[in-house]
């Protein structure tokens, strides 16, 4: 096998599996290191750079960090990085002396169509940058779906108000309160370049014989969310379907709880394990006494004479064809009937693109979506640049911060002259950690703690107020406590096979048989002779050479603890630990380099 | 050296052996010996060893005396009895143990200062009684808790740390237990855990005096240019005679090898040793061969490794004094205290 290049920055960056896996690239373990330490100012600081909105992203991120994270690979459960984000977000204090101040203008000039989070991105990036962004926004406030389909007792208005006034103190041109009716009028206005982040704003309807006669009591989820959310909706009957098994079912469900539904039950088609929704989200509504029902399909609105009284729903069953598709066929057994008093339809959303006229250069695909190249986010106008939901559906706000990134970084490129597809090699460094005989700059202790839940309010008094906040959050204790369980992913080991005497010191002491000096081979072949078999493919096996004996050195990095304890062991220093930093290059003079 | 314990966590695929324990449940404290010794490396190897043959912690006993060596017990076999006797004096707190207990395994650890200098009678006379052990000595050719000065067995001319050279004849640990009747003898290297754990193996299994000699390099003292005890000597000079694997009785035996090439030996206790011929004209059951050979290959500058001499027929201590069968903590009052009468009868005998 050919030895590792750990120069390489994907190399080492794949060890961080966390990292790795956040569409954004965030350094969870520095910034859980620093919680532990109680910086949480600087943890946030590490956050806000990468992500952008840590404290909205520490209620509401979809972590796919957590199902990546090594430690679900050596126990039950990985470390609950999302809510330790928000600890960093909740204790911070007053951050804003480390907020940039506005830029001196370059006399560029940038609009952003919606301000959602794929879009504030970009404005702040490049308003730090000295661009001029002009935000246009339907609503009143800035904030987009944050801000009109999150319910509050998930994510409280001041979370939003604070981060995304860390970007309008940016001083970008607001635009609020009207809507956009034609992007070509947009760009007549001579902007240099136009990001469209205006969201997948459609909410799918339900067809099906009486819906539109028992219309007055059957609402478009992310519609009537928006409409909670601004006050205009206050109640609603006391038994609820909500229908779709997603996370917006889920908050229409759980904020029917607190607006007078008592009989509230989630109606879904597929099975529960199929489900959209994040299993916590899930859990979360059967907590507040939330009935999920699966597979039934809708079959009809029953209705008094315009009045609705229920719905009658076809029982199925997963079936699947020689190519392994699944289909949803009828039981044959009788159908099922729920009464009702109101309907609420969260079977998904849907891109609508009317605005956009189609003789200016975007290209539209047969779906209707534009034609974007997802490593730029240009559409095939070369002013206009799409992110966020708006650019390939419906994904999550992490998704669209990392659109806004990459965005941001094609328009700095191109408005300077340079060739957006020619991306910026992220910012790396590698750092020794040894301070003594056994001592490192990280605590390299491994915790044996199992994950610790986060407090909650007790429903009694969450199901009264919508606006009140559900989680607690972690205390500072708690926080700790969590923190240590990371394994800190990012000090990596590195081997130098030159100074290795191969004594066997440090086969011996780790404690996942990570270390095997054999002859080489191919990976394959390695692969299976390992101390302990590295079965898991997606893993790397970390391959160095220069031995004495003319062995090798294959480290599997699968379920490697980084406890240090081969670099302890090592009697001439072959192993280190060192400590590995990514930080992905933004817009700005960085990614103008090279 | 590390101050932390290991951590708790294993491979999710580290397997079990027949008792339901993994390689994990078979270790001790962690070392606090250099980092790099070659005595870890050793302690790995018997910790594998066990776990392969399935032996019930429980029911080992790990002995040992003074020195790097000695402390190494503490690091292995966590759930074993152990007992860190006076210097030099591990082999006669052995042979009492076993008398009082034949039922248990016995494991010795010495290293070359407590068995070939302050311990070579207590060595020799474990040896020539034929008691049923294992007897392991992490010869390292080097006093490392005095800081490097040499030992009796480090070999004539080579070079301490300091660049002194030795003048005195080494002591050969190996040549002593052939003519002393070990029926089991064997010499392996720490840095050769695929030929060191197989012999452990059958040290264990082995029913009479078994020892073996295992150069255990010091990285603080006995590492460098000019030493003989080095890693890199050491791999230069080692000439291994056999390869062996060891299968328990009524395992199952998966290794093959091709006509000629490998010969089976069956020990008391049922297991099978099957050694994979390196040097085709070597004799393990040969005793004067063995020595002959060793002392020609020593005068070559070879360092011989691998199962040298083996009976299958051992005869150990119990069976020559002729001792009661059970442990004498299994002994019920009466057959202890057989009563006066016995106790005349057999004062009569001996007037």
């Amino acid at each position: 096998m050919k030895p590792t290049d750990i120069a390489a920055p994907d190399y080492f960056h794949k060890v961080v599996d966390c990292q790795w896996a956040c569409p954004a690239h965030t350094p969870v373990p520095e910034y859980i290191r620093l919680i532990a330490g109680k910086r949480f100012a600087d943890a946030y600081m590490v956050n806000w750079n990468s992500n952008v909105f840590p404290g909205v992203l520490g209620r509401t991120c979809d972590r796919p960090c957590e199902p990546a994270c090594r430690r679900g690979r050596v126990e039950a459960e990985p470390v609950a990085i999302c809510r330790l984000k928000r600890v960093a977000a909740d204790n911070k204090g007053d951050v804003t002396a480390r907020m940039p101040a506005p830029a001196a203008r370059n006399g560029k000039r940038v609009a952003v169509i919606g301000a959602g989070p794929a879009s504030l991105t970009v404005a702040r990036d490049l308003l730090a940058s000295g661009y001029h962004v002009t935000i246009f926004e339907q609503d009143p406030f800035a904030g987009g779906m944050i801000r009109t389909q999150i319910p509050k007792f998930r994510l409280p208005e001041s979370v939003i108000d604070e981060e995304v006034g860390f970007i309008l103190a940016l001083e970008p041109e607001l635009r609020l309160g009207k809507r956009v009716d034609s992007l070509k009028a947009v760009l007549d206005e001579g902007f240099d370049a136009v990001f469209v982040g205006c969201g997948a704003p459609r909410g799918r309807d339900l067809d099906v014989p009486g819906r539109a006669e028992a219309a007055a009591n059957i609402h478009v989820g992310i519609d009537w969310l928006s409409s909670v959310s601004f006050g205009h909706t206050t109640s609603i009957g006391k038994r609820v379907i909500v229908l779709g098994g997603g996370n917006t079912a889920m908050d229409c469900c759980r904020s029917s709880r607190r607006l007078g539904g008592e009989e509230v039950t989630v109606v879904v088609r597929s099975g529960f394990e199929e489900m959209k929704a994040s299993p916590w989200e899930k859990e979360d509504a059967m907590h507040e006494g939330i009935p999920i029902r699966n597979f039934l399909v809708p079959k009809e609105v029953l209705h008094d004479r315009g009045r609705l009284t229920g719905m009658r729903f076809t029982k199925v069953k997963p079936e699947f064809d020689a190519k392994g598709r699944r289909n949803l066929v009828p039981t044959g057994e009788a159908d099922v009937e729920i009464p009702c008093d109101d309907v609420l339809v969260a079977i998904g959303q849907e891109n609508s693109f009317p605005w956009i006229e189609r003789d200016i250069g975007v290209e539209f695909d047969r779906y209707g979506m534009p034609v974007v190249d997802p490593k730029t986010m240009r559409s095939t106008n070369p002013k206009v640049y799409f992110g966020g939901d708006a650019a390939f559906g419906p994904k999550n706000i992490i998704w669209a911060v990392a659109h806004g990134h990459d965005a941001a970084v094609s328009i700095d490129r191109v408005l300077h002259g340079l060739d957006p597809a020619e991306r910026p090699a992220p910012g790396t460094s590698l750092v020794s950690q040894k301070m003594g005989i056994h001592e490192w700059s990280y605590d390299n202790d491994i915790a044996a703690d199992l994950r610790h839940k986060v407090p909650q309010r007790d429903p009694s008094e969450t199901l009264k107020d919508i606006r009140v906040e559900v989680e607690l959050g972690y205390d500072d204790m708690l926080a700790y406590k969590e923190a240590e369980r990371c394994l800190n992913c990012d000090v990596q080991t590195v081997f130098t096979g030159k100074l290795c005497i191969e004594c066997d010191a440090c086969v011996d002491i780790c404690p996942m048989d990570c270390i095997t000096f054999t002859d080489d081979a191919p990976e394959d072949e390695l692969r299976a002779k390992l101390t302990a078999p590295a079965t898991n493919a997606t893993q790397d096996i970390y391959v160095a050479d220069g031995l004495k004996t003319g062995r090798i050195m294959a480290k599997d990095e699968d379920v490697c603890l980084h406890c240090g304890l081969c670099a302890e062991r090592c009697p001439t220093g072959a192993w280190d630990m060192r400590k590995f930093l990514l930080e992905m290059t933004h817009a700005g003079h960085a990614c103008r380099k090279g | 050296m590390t101050y932390l314990p290991k951590p708790k966590f294993r491979h999710p695929s580290l397997p079990a052996n027949a008792l339901g324990f993994t390689r994990r449940d078979y270790e001790g404290a962690v070392s606090t010996l250099c980092a790099g010794c070659g005595h870890d490396s050793i302690s790995a190897a018997i910790i594998q060893a066990c776990f392969e043959l399935s032996l019930p912690p429980h029911r080992i006993a790990k002995l040992s005396g003074i020195g790097c060596s000695s402390k190494t017990p503490t690091y292995f076999l966590g759930a074993s009895h152990g007992f860190n006797s006076v210097h030099g004096r591990m082999p006669s707190v052995l042979t009492g143990a076993n008398l009082a207990n034949r039922d248990l395994v016995y494991l010795g650890v010495s290293g070359d200062g407590d068995s070939a200098s302050i311990g070579l009678g207590q060595f020799a006379h474990a040896i020539r009684r034929g008691v049923n052990m294992l007897y392991i000595v992490e010869n390292n050719g080097v006093y490392g808790l005095t800081k490097g000065q040499f030992s009796a067995t480090s070999d004539r001319g080579s070079k301490s740390k300091k660049g002194v050279v030795n003048s005195d004849e080494p002591i050969d640990l190996i040549g002593m237990a052939l003519q002393l009747g070990a029926t089991y003898v064997a010499r392996s290297f720490s840095g050769d855990k695929a030929q060191l754990v197989p012999l452990i193996k059958a040290g264990l299994l082995h029913g009479g005096a078994a020892f073996i000699d295992c150069i255990s390099p010091c990285v603080a003292f006995n590492n460098h240019e000019g030493s003989t005890r080095s890693f890199d000597y050491v791999r230069a000079h080692n000439e291994a005679v056999n390869r062996l694997d060891v299968i328990p009785a009524r395992g199952e035996i998966t290794t093959q090898y091709a006509p000629g090439e490998s010969v089976d030996v069956r020990q008391h206790d049922g297991s099978v040793i099957r050694l994979k011929k390196v040097a085709a004209d070597y004799d393990t059951s040969d005793r004067v061969a063995a020595l002959t050979y060793l002392q020609r290959r020593q005068e070559a500058g070879e360092i011989v490794t691998g199962l040298l001499y083996l009976d299958e027929e051992p005869v150990d201590l119990h069976a020559a004094l002729k001792t009661v069968e059970k442990p004498l903590n299994a002994l019920s009052d009466a057959e202890l205290c057989p009563g006066a009468g016995e106790i005349a009868k057999i004062n009569a005998s001996l007037r």
